[in-house]
């Protein structure tokens, strides 16, 4: 005890673990929503972790990449495991963030006072695409390559500048070795910058506490509880409540995350596509190229939008709109309560659609593109953003029910 | 806090059953993580070992061999030069090669299998650098009393001719001999020997 | 919220069925990956007949001992170059910018082919049964898996002659019906099919040679996890009681 006295003279570490864990109060009616934080934190590290264990054979050099990816398949140990933890650790992680997105969606964890705290989630969900598009290039293999190529090329749509800007992001006039060494830069920092995002987005949290699913401020409820006289009284402490739990989640989620690593690690083309099996040839474009799933929904809108005015600019600026939306979602929701429980018809309605929308647009942006497919992706994107900008008005007009005044199991 | 009602015993079966379980999932993960940074399958394939063709080594010759990155030294030896090197042991600092330095069967005053062949890993058992061969009698730099060797330009570091180390320089022991077996008459392969030695 | 989870699952459904759609229909080879005498076999008709043009050049010699075989077994019938060590990597010796004048491409490197065509092991298997003269193409072949390909048929002299049936749909389009062999080979067809076969199972284990083992591991794994979820449970249950 005498060396955690000396510590705390020095470091504030008791107060840190109390104020956030043993004596943080958190509602005590999670339900498996609440899972996917810690569990994205948990990828996070996986991802970090086995990312530095490739770097230590990984080349990055066009020539030598897509070879030193099989070298630490094949001939260092255990390389392949690593790999396979990275490949589809980047798959897993966006499905945990999608769905913890969603459960911030539901449950209106972005309505004040949370609004900053989504704000920094948004931002962590860009650095992510970010740093998980960087990374795709890096196997050098054909969807590697053209992938890039193709969203690079986004860029070139941009009105006067957009040529040359294009040509800076390659360092070259096709995706080259200088591309690659600038995108394995960027692949190696940004996930420092992510954990910095992530520990600032835990800061928010615990400043303003964690909503629940009846979107209740325990705050503002009554007082005491069995652990202290001054907490909210549906309150528990994160430890060793919440720690327990997530413990059990870690392990569900590792069955599953482990099961795809082991048995399915290309996931049927999803988690690795099978033209990535063939070296970046820069004179051979595949037949058909599409973005990894995770991508495709805003692919889809990108491609919905038709080019006019002579220019394709449009279609980029949709897809970009359709993610800095996400940023404005505390001001659009006007509904006097914040969860799902307790909103109107009109709202379950709306997201139940828009978490099918999100799905077929995903869909629509791994296939190739047909008159019919354009069609929906039109429609779909049409829906993505009246879901958004049509937010004020529905969730003002819908009758709510009343929110009761403690939580409920 | 309240403990009415709590099986404490439970409790702490049940911390120290998960946590017993969580620690050998971790020393489980570990495993690939630490053997990930042993030589891979490329770096063994290159440290193969070596065949070495002695058809063409004169007598007091040496012939260079790489055998994983490392010089290795074939050197063909006199009756002369090993007759002094079975008598004159008073300045070498282990003679009788008890410092595991080389495998059991190279264990003798010669330290080889052969007499006449020695097979040495050149590189000073000091810091590293490769010692040069001096097999001349009593050159001026070296002193009258010295009877062909290896020296270390490095930091003077003293072997004789059996790659044995003298007393009272850096070195602290012999030079290594590796696994070597012979062919034939006339090719020698160094890294692999018939007793599973070290390939 | 039951609803949503329901709606959700089933708008999943159409993800966990990956068709790769289009280009013929390929023929089952039913590779097994612990048949070790068949990888053998393919090893030897490979390093025979497939490895003067093509590279195995991410795999090594000495890797074939998963299927069975010694490092001598290995040296003594597979490595034809003997300045090779069993370690080295199935290159060969042909210049990949000569090769590239006589077949227009440099013959592809194999290691990943299974991995890399939809189907894997069933395209190679039906690949290297549909070859059929077309005096149209530079080597007197073509193939109806591979349309237009830039290689001879090297194993016609197992397999025979075959010809093409081309059938006119009513689109006018014209297509491959069947394949009719004219001049039969040194082998039988069912003996010709196991060649293609062995080659199949050879190149799909080639292409990710540590996939057993990685089943292997991956079954310990979940045994093990599941008694961490079992004990991890039963910890949160029991603090749990705590909370009313």
């Amino acid at each position: 005890m005498s060396l955690i006295n000396w510590i705390d003279e020095r470091f504030p570490l008791t107060k840190v673990w109390k104020e956030h864990l043993a004596e943080y109060y958190a509602p005590k009616n999670f339900n498996f929503w609440y899972f996917f934080g810690s569990l994205a934190m948990l990828v996070l590290v996986n991802q970090i972790l086995t990312g530095i264990w490739l770097t230590m054979n990984y080349k990055p050099d066009a020539n030598l990449a897509f070879g030193s990816v099989e070298y630490i398949m094949r001939d260092v140990n255990w390389g392949w495991l690593i790999r396979y933890l990275h490949s589809t650790g980047a798959s897993a992680f966006f499905i945990v963030i999608y769905l913890h997105m969603f459960r911030g969606l539901i449950y209106g964890s972005y309505r004040k006072p949370r609004e900053l705290l989504w704000i920094i989630g948004v931002i962590i969900y860009l650095a992510m695409m970010a740093t998980a598009f960087f990374g795709y290039l890096l196997p050098w293999g054909q969807m590697s390559y053209w992938g890039a190529q193709v969203i690079v090329n986004l860029f070139s749509a941009i009105p006067v500048i957009g040529e040359d800007l294009s040509i800076w992001i390659r360092g070259d006039y096709v995706i080259s070795d200088a591309t690659l060494n600038r995108f394995f830069a960027f692949h190696y920092l940004l996930p420092f910058i992510l954990a910095a995002l992530v520990f600032i987005h835990i800061v928010a949290l615990h400043k303003v506490g964690s909503n629940n699913p009846d979107g209740i401020e325990i705050k503002k409820g009554p007082k005491g509880n069995k652990w202290d006289p001054n907490a909210p009284a549906d309150g528990i402490p994160f430890h060793p409540y919440y720690s327990v739990k997530d413990i059990v989640g870690v392990a569900g989620f590792l069955i599953i995350f482990l099961a795809i690593v082991f048995f399915l690690p290309e996931m049927g083309g999803y988690f690795l596509e099978a033209p990535n099996f063939e070296p970046a040839n820069p004179l051979k474009t595949p037949e058909h190229i599409a973005p990894v799933w995770y991508f495709t929904p805003f692919y889809a809108i990108l491609r919905a939008v038709p080019s006019f005015a002579g220019t394709q600019v449009w279609g980029v600026i949709a897809m970009f709109a359709s993610i800095l939306v996400m940023f404005f979602l505390p001001w659009l929701d006007k509904s006097p309560v914040k969860s799902i429980r307790y909103k109107g018809m009109i709202s379950k309605i709306m997201i139940a659609l828009f978490v099918i929308d999100f799905i077929v647009l995903g869909y629509l942006g791994m296939q190739p593109a047909t008159p019919g497919r354009t069609l929906a992706a039109q429609i779909g994107t049409i829906y993505y953003f009246v879901f958004f900008l049509a937010m004020p008005i529905y969730t003002k007009i819908e009758k709510t029910k009343p929110v009761p005044e403690r939580v409920t199991k | 806090m309240s403990s009415q009602g709590v099986d404490l015993k439970k409790r702490r079966m049940l911390i120290t059953a998960t946590a017993g379980v969580g620690a050998v999932g971790a020393g489980f993960a570990l495993v690939p993580f630490i053997s990930y940074w042993q030589p891979s399958a490329r770096a063994k394939a290159l440290g193969a070992p070596e065949e070495a063709d002695i058809s063409k080594l004169e007598m007091g010759a040496l012939l260079r061999v790489k055998w994983r990155g490392k010089v290795c030294w074939i050197v063909r030896r006199s009756e002369e030069t090993l007759k002094n090197l079975k008598e004159n042991t008073a300045h070498l600092a282990d003679p009788d090669s008890e410092v595991p330095q080389q495998p059991p069967y190279c264990k003798n005053y010669h330290r080889s299998i052969k007499p006449e062949y020695l097979v040495a890993v050149g590189i000073c058992t000091h810091l590293g650098c490769s010692p040069t061969y001096r097999p001349e009698i009593g050159p001026a730099d070296l002193g009258a009393d010295w009877e062909g060797g290896f020296f270390c330009p490095c930091h003077g570091s003293k072997f004789d001719l059996a790659a044995r180390v003298y007393k009272g320089v850096p070195a602290p022991t012999n030079l290594v001999v590796p696994p070597h077996k012979y062919l034939s008459d006339t090719r020698i392969l160094i890294g692999e020997d018939d007793e599973g030695g070290a390939a | 919220m039951k609803k949503l989870i329901a709606i959700l699952s089933l708008a999943l459904l159409p993800l966990t069925g990956f068709a790769s759609g289009g280009g013929p229909e390929l023929e089952s080879a039913g590779i097994d990956l612990t048949d070790d005498a068949a990888m053998q076999r393919g090893a030897k008709y490979f390093v025979n007949y497939c490895q003067g043009c093509h590279t195995l050049k991410y795999f090594r010699y000495e890797r074939m001992q998963d299927f069975g075989l010694t490092l001598d077994q290995i040296k003594e019938n597979l490595i034809f170059d003997k300045s090779k060590k069993v370690g080295d990597l199935m290159t060969n010796n042909m210049s990949q910018t000569a090769a590239a004048e006589w077949f227009g491409a440099a013959p592809p490197d194999l290691t990943l082919t299974a991995r890399l065509k939809h189907g894997g092991g069933d395209w190679i298997y039906t690949y290297l049964k549909s070859f059929y003269i077309d005096k149209s193409r530079p080597f007197g072949v073509n193939n109806v898996v591979f349309p237009n390909v830039g290689m001879p048929h090297v194993l016609m002299d197992l397999q025979g002659v075959q010809e093409a049936v081309i059938e006119t749909d009513e689109h006018g389009n014209k297509h491959v019906a069947e394949l009719k062999l004219v001049k039969p080979g040194k082998l039988s067809p069912e003996e010709y099919d196991q060649v293609a076969k062995d080659l199949a199972t050879f190149l799909t284990h080639v292409a990710e040679p540590m996939k057993l083992e990685r089943q292997r591991i991956g079954i310990w794994v979940m045994l093990f996890l599941f008694v961490f979820f079992i004990v991890a449970f039963m910890l949160k249950k029991e603090y749990w009681k705590d909370v009313h």
